[in-house]
């Protein structure tokens, strides 16, 4: 990368909000289904249908602007947004314009490494999205060239959150790493399925590079049709690179806008400023303003969950759990709910991140059962962790013992009274293990002293063996050495 | 008289008492539509299977008890407003095919307090006009003087009430149409406070002015069709969720105790002498039924017409895009889908909607959108706070209905001459207040051979109604204008 460059990078979102029924009509938002089957007048834009705005879709969206502490204007409003396409059913789209439900606003994220950072929100505004075209005989699937199209309404008229990012992010890997946050947040707040692949997630990055430490910015460009945050990554990447060829030959950045080939691994010039629509937004005049009670954005303030950055920031700095665990903690909301009440009464949050990380989750994969949703109580594991941070049980027994309560055995510490389970730690009874042992193999014993030191494990294997498992392997392995030793 | 003569109030009385069927009623007023339909041309759709099946299923709730306001009552739908399975084209050609998938509210409404739909009738099209001369599908005459427009947009709903081919009319009112041809066709036309009818349906010119309301030949049918058809729609966010006090049970006997505004700025003079002296002659009849009259002043309206023409072809460049070929509706052929579009609007779209979607277009485009679309709603602003500040000082305001009698056939042939129709019922609309027009007499329009209707406008303040109702019904009653005159249907009969 040139050091003489550094690239500015806004990243806009539309998400496809999981409420009920669509943005103005009540047809069921559900993804996929047969074509044109969750369909209305009102979101095929029939003459005389008329929208009436989906009080969910207000809240979640005000939700999410206050997770982000954005500001919650007491006016806002909806606009129309005009432009001919054929997915869209009346031709414009309802949208807000100049004055968006939310205003303002920070996504925190971080970076790999663990390092927080911030950046900036423009606005968060609600609109619908449109239906989907299908272009046949173009071979490439696009509109031109192709005999004929097919359009599908059922995602017309689903609730669509656009979040518009200030142009803060500096790389490929922030703008993932802020998409990430933005993810996971919008899953906690229950806004979103936000899946890429379905489309309930998508953006689009704008791109500039400037001179390093400059406080202008370059000319942008803005790039499209990035399917997965492996491609927002490269096509950022491979924008800025191209920027930075351009300008170092002493050329000009043209502003257009730029479509990525995730095959060739380029982008390309979709249309310039130039061919730029004028969308002719005015206020739509089919619905009354946008006016939230202050008592109502009070409640949903007051109803927000716990959010996946200040997780990751309690978990890093409080907790001294990595980066990298501490990412998957918060990756799904319900887990991170979970380890939050395991860490709530035991005091080793490592272990709890290591048992609810390792073991619950090779389980919840094997069983298809989520952790959270597990005969695993949180207060269970929290106790079987007390059992091994007092050397009750070794970690055999423990990870034996987790298998059995996933299966409903209920606590770990009456298990361990009732079978007898409890740690050996006795020298005196493992040293007699150990006596046995040996006495029984004197091959082996024999092959130790001639210096085949890695029969050793098989020796420790056999007392513990012999103890059904309960010694306490630290105290096996240093008598077994001092007996082979003397 | 006829029966199918008889008011809206009379006809549902007798088919609720059981005296005449509403299958009888209907079948009555199919066959007259039949006899004088060629000459007037009220409808583009005449309804007959469909009115003889809803008056079967009238007579059988009326027989099951059911207390109907609008009991067979026969009316005529505008075609801008959707009917499940009708025809509903809005007079133009790029719907000219269209098969409604649903019913509007206002429809629905008047269907379950009754009503039966004989037909729909003809309209400017996408209601954009005062005359009815922009319908693309059909000519609608004046039942008066068939050498007359019957006034627009909702000329079509007006002629068939005065022809007596429906007993109500239902229109659609943006700056006047249907008070003008309320007024035009000797008729009480009525629009509603913005909000209080719900517009689903109603297929948008500019959504921020529509307003469905009743034309008919007394006040008090006009009352009962409104009662049938206001309140809060769930389907339509405008419609305001207030309590409709009934108007029909309600209608006054004087005006004792009301101010009247007469505005200083509608001076009737500049309408010549013929009709200052009948609206001079009104505003003493007021004041004879116990009304105090005081002069108020809307120093704003006289940019009525102006505002108007910036805020509602805006509002339609964009209410029209969706006719665009891909899903109904009309579609000409084109080498890709952008000449498609633009093949098919420049086919389905007269001259006049044309010409409001480019004024709209251009008055909301970048550059302009200040000047044009910001200024006039602040003008819209101003005109409504000249309202409000005059309704202080007064119950009721009068003035002209429209700034001439019926005219005939391509009188008005530059587009601004007929935007003018609307001086005096613009303001109103722009305000969102309720008024009407009202019959207030005669006069021989210059070259004319019969005399023909003049109309008074009343106005009041939002959601007042039942009070400017029952003023109109007092007056109605103590002058009897309506009832001077016959619409010349004998000559005409097929």
């Amino acid at each position: 990368m040139n050091a003489r460059y550094e690239a500015v990078i806004g990243v806009e979102c539309h998400v496809e909000l999981k409420t009920k029924t669509k943005m103005f009509c009540g047809c069921v938002n559900a993804f996929g289904g047969e074509p044109n089957t969750k369909i209305c007048p009102v979101c095929l834009g029939m003459p005389g249908a008329l929208p009436v705005p989906n009080a969910q879709a207000i809240e979640l969206i005000i939700a999410a602007g206050l997770a982000f502490g954005a500001e919650i204007p007491a006016f806002s409003k909806f606009d129309r947004k005009n432009y001919f396409y054929p997915d869209m059913p009346k031709d414009y789209q309802i949208s807000q314009y100049d004055m968006p439900l939310a205003i303002g606003g920070t996504v925190k994220y971080w970076l790999e490494d663990g390092t927080m950072r911030e950046c900036r929100l423009t606005r968060i505004h609600l609109e619908e999205d449109t239906g989907k075209s299908t272009h046949a005989g173009s071979g490439d699937g696009r509109i031109a060239g192709s005999s004929y199209s097919l359009v599908d309404f059922n995602r017309a008229g689903v609730p669509l959150m656009e979040c518009v990012s200030e142009p803060e992010l500096r790389s490929g890997a922030e703008a993932v790493a802020y998409l990430e946050s933005l993810r996971r947040t919008l899953l906690a707040l229950g806004v979103s399925d936000v899946k890429m692949e379905e489309g309930s997630l998508r953006c689009d990055a704008n791109v500039s590079i400037r001179p390093a430490g400059s406080a202008e910015l370059g000319t942008k460009t803005e790039i499209k049709n990035m399917n997965s945050f492996r491609s927002v990554e490269r096509a950022i990447e491979s924008e800025r690179a191209r920027q930075i060829e351009i300008l170092s030959n002493g050329g000009r950045i043209v502003q257009e806008t730029r479509g990525w080939d995730e095959v060739n691994g380029v982008t390309h010039s979709m249309r310039s400023k130039e061919e730029a629509h004028d969308y002719r937004y005015f206020p739509e005049p089919d619905l009354v303003p946008l006016e939230p009670s202050r008592a109502a954005v009070e409640r949903l303030r007051a109803a927000l969950p716990v959010l996946p950055a200040q997780r990751f920031e309690r978990y890093t700095s409080q907790l001294g759990i990595g980066s990298k665990q501490a990412t998957q903690l918060v990756e799904t909301p319900s887990l991170g709910a979970y380890f939050d009440r395991v860490v709530a009464c035991s005091n080793n949050a490592q272990q709890a991140s290591n048992f609810v990380l390792g073991d619950l989750s090779r389980l919840a994969n094997e069983t298809g059962v989520a952790v959270a949703e597990s005969a695993v109580s949180a207060e269970h594991l929290a106790e079987l962790i007390g059992l091994v941070d007092a050397k009750r049980i070794n970690s055999k027994i423990a990870k034996e013992l987790l298998a059995r309560m996933w299966d409903g055995a209920g606590s770990p510490a009456a298990i361990v009274e009732r079978e007898g389970l409890a740690q050996t730690t006795d020298p005196g009874a493992i040293a007699a293990f150990v006596e046995e042992v040996l006495s029984a193999h004197p091959s082996v014993v024999a092959e130790f002293k001639a210096g085949k030191s890695n029969v050793m494990g098989f020796l420790v294997g056999q007392v513990m063996k012999a103890s059904r498992g309960k010694a306490d392997p630290a105290l096996v392995n240093e008598l077994v050495r001092t007996k082979l030793s003397s | 008289m006829e029966y199918i003569e008889k008011s809206a109030a009379q006809i549902a009385h007798d088919v609720r008492t059981r005296v005449r069927s509403a299958a009888e009623v209907t079948d009555a007023t199919l066959a007259h539509v039949e006899s004088v339909e060629g000459a007037v041309g009220a409808y583009l759709t005449v309804l007959a299977d469909s009115a003889r099946a809803h008056a079967a299923r009238v007579d059988e709730r009326v027989r099951n008890g059911e207390k109907l306001a609008l009991a067979g009552v026969p009316v005529a739908v505008k075609d801008n407003m959707c009917l499940d399975g009708s025809r509903t084209t809005c007079g133009s050609k790029i719907l000219e095919r269209w098969i409604a998938p649903y019913t509007a509210t206002a429809v629905a409404r008047m269907l379950e307090a009754g009503a039966v739909p004989i037909g729909k009738a003809n309209c400017d099209e996408f209601a954009m006009g005062s005359s009815c001369e922009n319908s693309a599908l059909g000519v609608t005459r004046n039942p008066y003087d068939l050498t007359r427009v019957p006034g627009g947009s909702s000329g079509g709903s007006a002629a068939a009430v005065a022809a007596y081919e429906a007993a109500l009319g239902m229109g659609s009112d943006t700056g006047g149409s249907i008070r003008e041809p309320g007024a035009f066709c000797n008729l009480v036309g009525f629009k509603p406070t913005y909000g209080r009818i719900s517009r689903y349906g109603l297929i948008a010119f500019a959504s921020s002015l529509d307003q469905i309301g009743p034309l008919a030949r007394t006040v008090e049918d006009a009352a009962l069709a409104y009662d049938a058809m206001a309140g809060f729609d769930p389907m339509d966010a405008t419609t305001v969720d207030r309590p409709v006090e009934a108007a029909a049970g309600a209608l006054r006997e004087d005006l004792r105790g009301l101010r009247v505004g007469m505005v200083r700025e509608f001076d009737s003079a500049a309408l010549g002498a013929a009709l200052d002296a009948l609206y001079r002659a009104a505003y003493r009849d007021l004041e004879r039924l116990g009304a105090e009259l005081v002069e108020v002043s809307l120093p704003t309206a006289a940019y009525g017409v102006a505002t108007y023409y910036l805020i509602a072809p805006a509002e339609c460049s964009s209410n029209l895009a969706r006719f665009d070929g891909v899903r109904y509706g009309l579609r000409v052929e084109g080498d890709d889908v952008r000449s498609m579009y633009d093949r098919t609007r420049a086919a389905g779209f007269g001259p006049e909607v044309k010409r409001r979607i480019l004024i709209g277009t251009h008055a909301l485009s970048s550059g302009y959108y200040d000047a044009y679309y910001v200024r006039a709603q602040k003008a819209r602003t101003l005109i409504a706070g000249d309202f409000e500040r005059a309704f202080a000082q007064c119950d009721l305001i009068a003035c002209p209905a429209a700034s001439c009698p019926a005219f005939e056939f391509g009188a008005k042939s530059d587009p601004y001459s007929m935007y003018l129709m609307d001086y005096y019922t613009i303001p109103m609309a722009l305000a969102g207040l309720p008024a009407l027009s009202v019959p207030c007499g005669w006069t021989t329009p210059e070259g004319g051979r019969v005399p023909m209707p003049v109309g008074l406008q009343l106005c009041a303040p939002l959601f007042a109604e039942k009070l400017l109702l029952g003023a109109a019904r007092a007056y109605e009653a103590a002058t009897g204008h309506a009832l001077a005159r016959r619409p010349e249907l004998e000559s005409v009969r097929a």
